[in-house]
């Protein structure tokens, strides 16, 4: 039985690698989308293009204008004068945001001891907005504390003492760059299997398969095993790239991982086959291929919290195989993820890989006609 | 070879009239179909895929965070404490969890039962009223750098909401210098789904526009049909146009569904021109078709064009193309790749479009370089077309 497994995989990885075409295709793409993704994928706003609308003649006004635009995450684009200027700088994407300071800014500031200024957000990417006026808070906050100090002014009676765990920077890379790790394999994955079956059928060389002594559980081996290796072999490139050139922290143990990753690609290439074998052409095999990665990709938590979707979309990502992974890569690679919450991860993954091959092998006898 | 000899019409090779061209092109347009019927899965990529990607995304991707599970740790209750748990509890944010030790609820976060820990100390009233302030420990789960960000913003909300109301009644004395009057234009309620519904049909097109084209001349190529195809008089542009018009006219109905979708059924705010959104949108979806085009003329084999498809068009058009990571907070190099992302362009016109209006200085140079991009992949498609025929 084994000899004519090790034959079949043998001819599955020619098909998959005889060619320069196809095999840089497998191999290429992954690596140069983790550099560039991981580069790319990132909450942090590093140059927030900024207008100053600076109304007040005071010493003040300027102080807390210079305190902004010494910001490293602020970058001063135009000075304006006048109201009609605001409009055409936000509308153009200019500037991200305007910051007024009135004319009465220094003067309500000792006078009265409290003053306004006014923010004005282009609200289009909401989340970016969100952010800006974050990193603006906390300036002015900064700004707050040394006046009320020069002015012998008690401090605010509570204040937070900020602690991140895991991640101590809040440094998004180290949350996107492991995600990417599931997210390639996934890929990688579904692209050696999802058209493979489809192929044969189109070639009729499947038919050709079927009528040889093999049992489709031998074909079912021979289909998964390649895919296997690969996946396997890229996965642990990128989980390299992903320690020692983003450098972020691999806390956790590697057999956690590597568990987490067979059962991870076993879900995977049981998908792959399933949909490759659904597919009586390439086309409808392709179309299968992105009705299932792209929701799989966005409903995992990737680039969005689980968490924040409706209850009953957060009941269909249960059937999401990347969902879990994605817990276990971020856990093992920044928290040290516990035992138990490895355990709950892990078993709904491998039941996904069981239950896709079982229908992937039953449907190669039973989808002829 | 067909035509009768001695006929005029064995001239028509090298001149065909308008006439004759037009009607060859119908001849191929009609075979297309028919090929689109039989295989339906076209048709399922151009009305069934944006629809299904649409209504999963639309409530599927938010950035909102609602129900933040949140564990208060209150070393020694007193009405300070409970007054502060209290607003915790009132917010619509946090899902709140009262814990009397430090180590239960770290215990709690570990296993990712909560989010973050609030920690109030035991000397907490009496540094309350001295000249430092009481520090508030905070704790939380960073490995999600962004959501945690968002959980601090929140939190910080209501300690200030609990010192305000604290301030009101007499309680304490709550030195802000400056205050920050927020006014966020476009979108005021800072709904995410406002500007990810819009992008979503710039990342969804991408991938529709591919997919429709990326296999049809590799599979002719496969099947030899191709060569069939050569012998006849038809020339290569009309082989292409052939290819591009019936895909074109699916494509604009995908389009004009998912546009639709987001007005209707997500609610989305559309303050900007619909006879500039179709301009725009045919030329992008010229761009995309012309991209499946190119990979399926270059391929010549449905396998590596299908693979070629899958990593090519989703990916990029999802992180590169500022729809959901920010452009401009990206290194140097790779903000010069993102400008060979189509998307990019299509998903800056949408977002504009539907949240601010028709802002032209916005709109022509990014539909500028839409014009140029849908030109260069349909010339070189034909270029490359043309020198597999030698």
């Amino acid at each position: 039985m084994w000899t004519r497994i090790l034959a079949l995989v043998k001819k599955e990885l020619i098909a998959l690698l005889k060619d320069r075409k196809s095999r840089t295709v497998i191999i290429v793409p992954p690596i140069v989308q983790l550099l560039v993704f991981g580069y790319a994928a990132t909450y942090d706003l590093t140059h927030i293009p900024f207008a100053l609308y600076l109304e007040d003649s005071g010493m003040w006004g300027r102080v807390l204008a210079e305190h902004i635009s010494g910001s490293p995450h602020f970058d001063l684009v135009s000075t304006i004068t006048r109201d009609a200027e605001i409009a055409p700088l936000l509308d153009r994407k200019r500037a991200l945001m305007v910051i007024r300071i009135g004319p009465q800014f220094s003067r309500e500031l000792s006078r009265a001891g409290a003053t306004a200024i006014q923010v004005l957000v282009d609200g289009r990417n909401s989340n970016t907005a969100l952010l800006a006026l974050s990193y603006i808070r906390t300036i002015v906050q900064q700004f707050n504390a040394q006046w009320a100090a020069s002015q012998g002014l008690p401090l605010p009676p509570a204040r937070l003492d900020i602690r991140p765990w895991f991640n101590p920077n809040l440094d998004s890379q180290w949350f996107i760059v492991p995600g990417i790790v599931g997210l390639l394999t996934m890929v990688v994955t579904i692209l050696v299997t999802a058209l493979s079956v489809a192929r044969e059928r189109e070639q009729g060389t499947f038919e050709q398969l079927l009528v040889t002594p093999l049992r489709p559980v031998e074909i079912l081996l021979g289909k998964t095993l390649p895919g296997f290796l690969i996946g396997l072999g890229e996965a642990t490139l990128i989980i390299i790239v992903a320690r020692w050139w983003f450098q972020v922290p691999l806390v956790g143990d590697l057999p956690g991982l590597y568990l987490g990753l067979t059962l991870f690609l076993l879900s995977g290439l049981g998908v792959g086959l399933m949909i490759s074998s659904l597919a009586v052409t390439q086309q409808q095999g392709l179309l299968g291929a992105f009705v299932f990665l792209v929701p799989a990709i966005i409903l995992s938590g990737f680039a969005t919290p689980i968490a924040n979707m409706p209850v009953v979309v957060q009941q269909l990502t249960l059937f999401n195989p990347m969902r879990y992974f994605m817990v276990i890569l971020r856990g093992v690679f920044l928290e040290g993820l516990p035992r138990e919450v490895l355990v709950t991860q892990c078993w709904p993954m491998g039941l996904i890989g069981i239950v896709t091959l079982c229908i992937a092998g039953w449907l190669f006898r039973h989808r002829l006609s | 070879m067909t035509e009768s000899p001695g006929s005029s019409a064995s001239r028509v090779v090298t001149a065909p009239a308008p006439r004759v061209r037009a009607i060859r092109l119908r001849g191929l347009i009609r075979k297309e179909f028919l090929q689109v019927v039989r295989d339906p899965s076209s048709i399922a990529i151009a009305f069934f895929l944006p629809v299904l990607l649409l209504v999963l995304f639309g409530y599927g991707v938010s950035l909102n965070a609602k129900h933040v599970p949140l564990a208060v740790v209150a070393e020694k209750p007193d009405s300070l404490t409970a007054g502060l748990t209290a607003s915790f509890r009132h917010s619509s944010f946090f899902d709140l969890s009262v814990y009397s030790t430090m180590s239960e609820a770290e215990q709690a976060l570990r296993a990712h039962q909560v989010q973050a820990i609030v920690r109030l100390r035991e000397n907490m009233a009496q540094a309350f009223t001295s000249q430092d302030g009481a520090p508030i420990q905070v704790i939380v789960n960073g490995s999600d750098a962004n959501t945690a960000r968002l959980i601090l913003g929140y939190i910080q909300e209501s300690i200030a909401i609990w010192l305000e109301h604290l301030e009101r009644a007499g309680r304490v004395v709550l030195p802000i210098p400056v205050r920050i009057e927020p006014r966020i234009w476009f979108n005021p309620e800072v709904e995410s789904r406002h500007f990810l519904v819009p992008g979503l049909i710039a990342v969804i097109m991408t991938l529709i526009g591919a997919l429709l084209t990326a296999l049809v001349m590799a599979r002719e190529w496969e099947r030899g049909t191709l060569e069939a195809l050569m012998v006849t008089p038809v020339t290569i542009q009309e082989i292409l146009l052939g290819k591009l018009l019936p895909y074109f006219l699916l494509g604009t109905g995908g389009l004009a569904l998912s546009v639709a979708m987001a007005i209707w059924l997500f609610q989305v705010p559309f303050r900007g021109s619909f006879g500039v959104l179709a301009g725009t949108g045919a030329l992008f979806l010229l761009v995309a078709l012309g991209m499946g085009l190119l990979i399926s003329v270059v391929a010549r084999n449905q396998f590596i064009a299908s693979q070629v498809a899958i990593l090519a068009t989703f990916l990029p058009a999802f992180i590169l193309s500022g729809f959901i990571f920010d452009l401009k907070s990206m290194p140097a190099p790779i903000q010069v790749l993102t400008y060979g992302v189509a998307a990019r362009y299509f998903v800056e016109i949408l977002q504009t479009l539907f949240l601010a209006g028709t802002v032209w200085d916005l709109i022509l140079p990014n539909a500028m370089t839409l014009v140029i991009m849908a030109l260069l992949f349909l010339g070189l498609s034909r270029w490359k077309f043309r020198k597999r025929l030698d």
